[in-house]
């Protein structure tokens, strides 16, 4: 018997996937929960077992394809009733339709002849039907395909019997191929005007502005290219941050910290967590700072809801942190900073960064986040800009710390010394309230006591 | 043009829909080709059907005026109908009108074949032509436009003289004294008020459970007020068994929701149970062109039928059954051959029974908003406060507005009354313009006209109407 896999519900708001792998090939013998294909959603990768015993009947997809939850993406044949049983299952019930044709048939014609008025359109049907069998015959499936595809097309016209449009500018819209279901009308009830049809024609269509702007040249005209299609992660993370752009207006505010003292106290540490099974980074003292800021400063802690104008400040501290993997850019979440000690933040991040390169990252811990800390000193860099990532209003990012000279007590001293860039949402955070916090954080970070303040 | 070549576009029927489509395409510079077995274009609407009944029904309403006269003081001595008299400026009006189509035919370099035409390919047709003959020719697009013709019923002799159809009852050879109406649809009673001015005495037989089928109850109840003395009997959900000769007249046996049998003798009996499409022997099944279970032509809304190049208009593509929809079809179908991106996207199609008074509606009806679960509003006007229809000696009638709740728009309308035809032109345009109750109300109607019944109505949507009182 052929039965059928399908892309199960693979984590919340999760619809659609790439296939990374297909482990198995037609043929092949499976058993129940034996991996068939790896699927790369969103953020993660995961294995989709085979939900019973059988043989791979067929393979409907390839690598590469995107796949959607439920759909069908092999047929397995599993034992018990062989093929040939099917089809003659379904000849039987062909047969079985073509009888109750029949029966159909003799019953009209029993009723002709007695009835009054509708007779008439009885006799009409009852030829109608007459001239199906005989079309039914010529090529059977077909036939009913065909009448479905013509009623189908029939159905795709836009209903327009709602919209507020003279017939004069239905007629436009036609003629400018404007779906008028998607436009706003200015007038009175909220009628469409010419003027609205040409202006909406005008305007590229909003969604799609980041795929559609730019239209590229023939770039082997100059010389070898090839192409590859974008991962999920790289269309996730393309999508985000063009919302992320278009839609925050960012501020980006640079400082310095001294971070001669806390790299004394990371090496004095480091061993006691290393112990615990963590690594004792500037990134996890960071985490821990951001988490006293974002409750010091609250603004920094909130989201903007622009549609209400309303800001909806949160009462936990959960950070992101960006991890370099070779999918791409992950963001795992560590939740509620503020509950935990230096040491089980090390551990923890530890282990997200570790799960990151494993490609082991659920949904649920890339949720949820407040606030991004991106570090990217290990690489390099004097200062970069980062892009917010919404509905947050913050990120803070970090370039690699170098030995500087500098005054102290009009003595110079050799400091080392690390730059800060905090991009934050304009709308939510003004100037004068960036460089508070960005300060706050150096301040904290060169002399942990300033908490205390 | 030698026989071999190919036409361009041939048109199949002549009528509103046929002709229509004929003179636009022709205007867009294509060159057509129309076949009809008629001298001249104008189809049933104009030989058999709208034109006729109109003229006839006009006298009707003249002779009841002058019989009401009375009352408003103007004596006429006891009105005198010379149905032959009446018959030949009827068949003038026909004459007039058709005639003038055909020379617009000839102004247009349309080529008029008289014949009947059926498809042999699907860019092949065969002309029987009118006295004997036949011929082949090639087409690169055709619009089918063969209308509808009455439904017979089974086991009624059609070729009894004294059982009609609309169109020999529109001979008026011999007046019957009692007729016997079936279907008590628009066809029904119009012919109804027709005999009735020729005082018939009337009887209506209707399957459903009451006249007009479809029509909002309102509409329909108001216009049986009007009507006490039209009818001598209404049969509702009521079935014509037989119909038997007896003596000079006939017998007919009725059986009604309960099974009742009864039978009554009436001189002649006109049947207008509805219509069906003309797709028979027009060789459709040459083509690809497919027909749904009614023997409606499937189109698209382009009117294209399944087969690309043959396009269907009119009755003959699905209901309603009315001219102007036929007419406005054949200008979308000719517009897509000649390569424009028309549609069919008309949002109200008019209706209009040409009874006294008459009734006419237009876009949605209560049922159907109901049923689209539109949240809306009726506003009424009614005519007896209306200073027009009071002058007029109009004492009932109504204008109805359908007004959607929200956004304020008229969805539809229903008047009953004299030339509500006329009236309910105003509010096709105000739905196509997407026109909200107050877009009526605000605009200036003259006085004393009926018109002004729709910008009241209007009002009464808005609480204040002038000439009746809405209480809070």
């Amino acid at each position: 018997m052929k039965k059928e896999i399908k892309i199960p519900d693979i984590a919340e708001n999760v619809e659609t996937g790439l296939i990374a792998g297909i482990l198995v090939s037609e043929g092949d013998k499976v058993s129940a929960d034996q991996p068939v294909v790896e699927i790369e959603t969103d953020k993660a990768t995961t294995d989709i077992p085979s939900p019973f015993d059988g043989v791979v009947g067929e393979i409907k997809v390839k690598e590469g394809d995107e796949v959607k939850v439920n759909q069908v993406i092999m047929i397995i044949e599993t034992e018990g009733e062989g093929e040939g049983e099917g089809e003659g299952e379904q000849e039987g019930s062909e047969q079985e339709k073509d009888n109750d044709r029949e029966k159909d048939e003799n019953k009209k014609e029993t009723n002709s002849g007695t009835e009054g008025e509708n007779e008439k359109a009885d006799e009409e049907e009852k030829e109608e039907d007459d001239e199906d069998e005989t079309t039914d015959e010529k090529d059977e499936g077909n036939d009913d395909d065909k009448k479905e595809t013509a009623k189908k097309d029939d159905s795709e016209t836009k209903d327009l019997s709602d919209v507020p449009a003279s017939p004069s500018v239905r007629r436009l819209a036609r003629e400018m191929d404007v779906d008028l279901t998607k436009v706003e009308g200015s007038g009175p009830g909220n009628r469409i005007t010419v003027d609205d049809v040409k202006s909406f024609a005008e305007k590229p269509e909003k969604s799609e502005t980041s795929n559609k702007s730019i239209r590229l040249p023939d770039f082997s005209h100059w010389g070898p290219a090839t192409k590859e299609q974008m991962t999920t992660i790289r269309k996730i993370t393309a999508k985000n941050v063009s919302e992320a752009w278009q839609t925050i207006p960012h501020v980006t505010q640079f400082d310095e910290a001294d971070i001669t003292n806390l790299e004394n106290f990371r090496k004095q540490h480091m061993g006691k967590v290393e112990k615990a099974g963590g690594k004792l980074t500037v990134t996890a003292i960071l985490l821990k700072i951001a988490g006293f800021a974002l409750q010091k400063f609250p603004r920094f802690n909130s989201s903007l809801n622009a549609e209400n104008n309303e800001i909806i400040t949160k009462h936990y501290y959960n950070v992101g942190i960006a991890a370099d993997t070779p999918q791409g850019l992950l963001v795992p979440v560590v939740r509620n900073v503020n509950s935990k000690s230096l040491q089980e933040l090390s551990v923890e991040l530890t282990e997200l960064a570790q799960k990151a390169r494993d490609k082991k990252l659920s949904t649920e811990e890339m949720q949820g986040g407040n606030f991004t800390i991106s570090n990217l000193g290990g690489i390099g860099g004097t200062a970069f800009t980062p892009i917010v990532l919404p509905p947050q209003v913050a990120i803070l990012g970090v370039s690699r710390a170098a030995y500087k000279p500098i005054y102290n007590d009009g003595e110079l001293e050799k400091r080392l010394i690390i730059p800060l860039s905090l991009s934050y949402d304009h709308r939510v955070i003004d100037g004068a309230d960036g460089a508070r916090f960005l300060r706050w954080v150096c301040d904290v970070i060169e002399d942990p006591y300033a908490i205390l303040q | 043009m030698s026989e071999t070549e190919k036409h361009q576009l041939v048109i199949i029927g002549a009528g509103p829909g046929g002709y229509r489509a004929a003179f636009m395409a022709a205007d867009l510079g294509l060159e057509v080709t129309l076949v009809d077995p008629e001298i001249n274009p104008g189809g049933v609407c104009l030989y058999r059907g709208c034109i006729p009944t109109k003229a006839l029904l006009h006298l009707a309403k003249i002779k009841a005026d002058a019989e009401q006269a009375g009352d408003l003081g103007i004596h006429f001595d006891k009105v005198k109908v010379d149905t032959d008299e009446v018959g030949k400026w009827k068949n003038s009006v026909v004459k007039k009108l058709t005639g003038g189509l055909g020379q617009l035919v000839k102004a247009r370099k349309i080529k008029y074949i008289r014949g009947m035409a059926k498809f042999l390919d699907s860019e092949t047709l065969q002309i029987e032509k009118n006295g004997g003959g036949k011929k082949e020719i090639t087409f690169e697009n055709a619009i089918i436009a063969t209308g509808a013709k009455p439904v017979e019923l089974p086991g009624i002799d059609m070729d009894n003289p004294k059982i009609m159809h609309s169109a020999q009852s529109l001979e008026l050879k011999d007046i019957p004294n009692k007729m016997l109406i079936v279907g008590g649809g628009y066809i029904g009673l119009e012919m109804a008020t027709i005999y009735h001015a020729f005082a018939t005495e009337i009887t209506v037989v209707e399957l459903t459970e009451d006249l007009m089928p479809g029509m909002d109850k309102d509409l329909v109840t108001e216009f049986k007020k009007a009507n006490k003395n039209t009818f001598k009997e209404v049969f509702p959900e009521t079935r014509v068994k037989a119909i038997r000769k007896k003596g000079n007249a006939l017998e007919v046996d009725f059986e009604d929701k309960q099974k009742k049998k009864f039978s009554k003798t009436y001189d002649k009996v006109l049947i207008s149970a509805g219509q069906n499409p003309n797709t028979k022997n027009t060789g459709l099944e040459n083509t690809s062109v497919e027909t749904d279970e009614k023997g409606f032509i499937k189109v698209n809304n382009q009117m294209q039928t399944t087969q690309k190049n043959i396009y269907a208009i009119g009755d003959v593509a699905g209901p309603p059954l009315l001219a102007h929809k036929a007419s406005y079809e054949g200008k979308v179908a000719a517009e897509v051959i000649a390569g424009k991106k028309s549609a069919n996207d008309a949002k109200a199609i008019p209706a209009v029974i040409y009874t006294e008074p008459e009734i006419a509606v237009c876009g949605l009806s209560e049922k159907e908003a109901k049923e689209k679960g539109i949240d809306y509003k009726v506003v009424k006007f009614p005519w007896p406060a209306s200073g027009r229809a009071v002058a007029m000696n109009e004492n009932s009638g109504f204008t109805k507005l359908l007004v959607h709740q929200e956004n304020e728009r008229i969805l539809g309308a229903g008047i009953v009354g004299r030339n509500a035809g006329d009236m309910i032109a105003e509010i096709a345009l105000a739905i196509e313009m997407a026109a909200t109750a107050e877009d009526v109300a605000l605009t200036i109607h003259p006085h004393p006209t009926l018109s002004e019944t729709i910008m009241e109505a209007a009002e009464v949507f808005y609480g204040h109407p002038a000439h009746i009182s809405t209480k809070k």
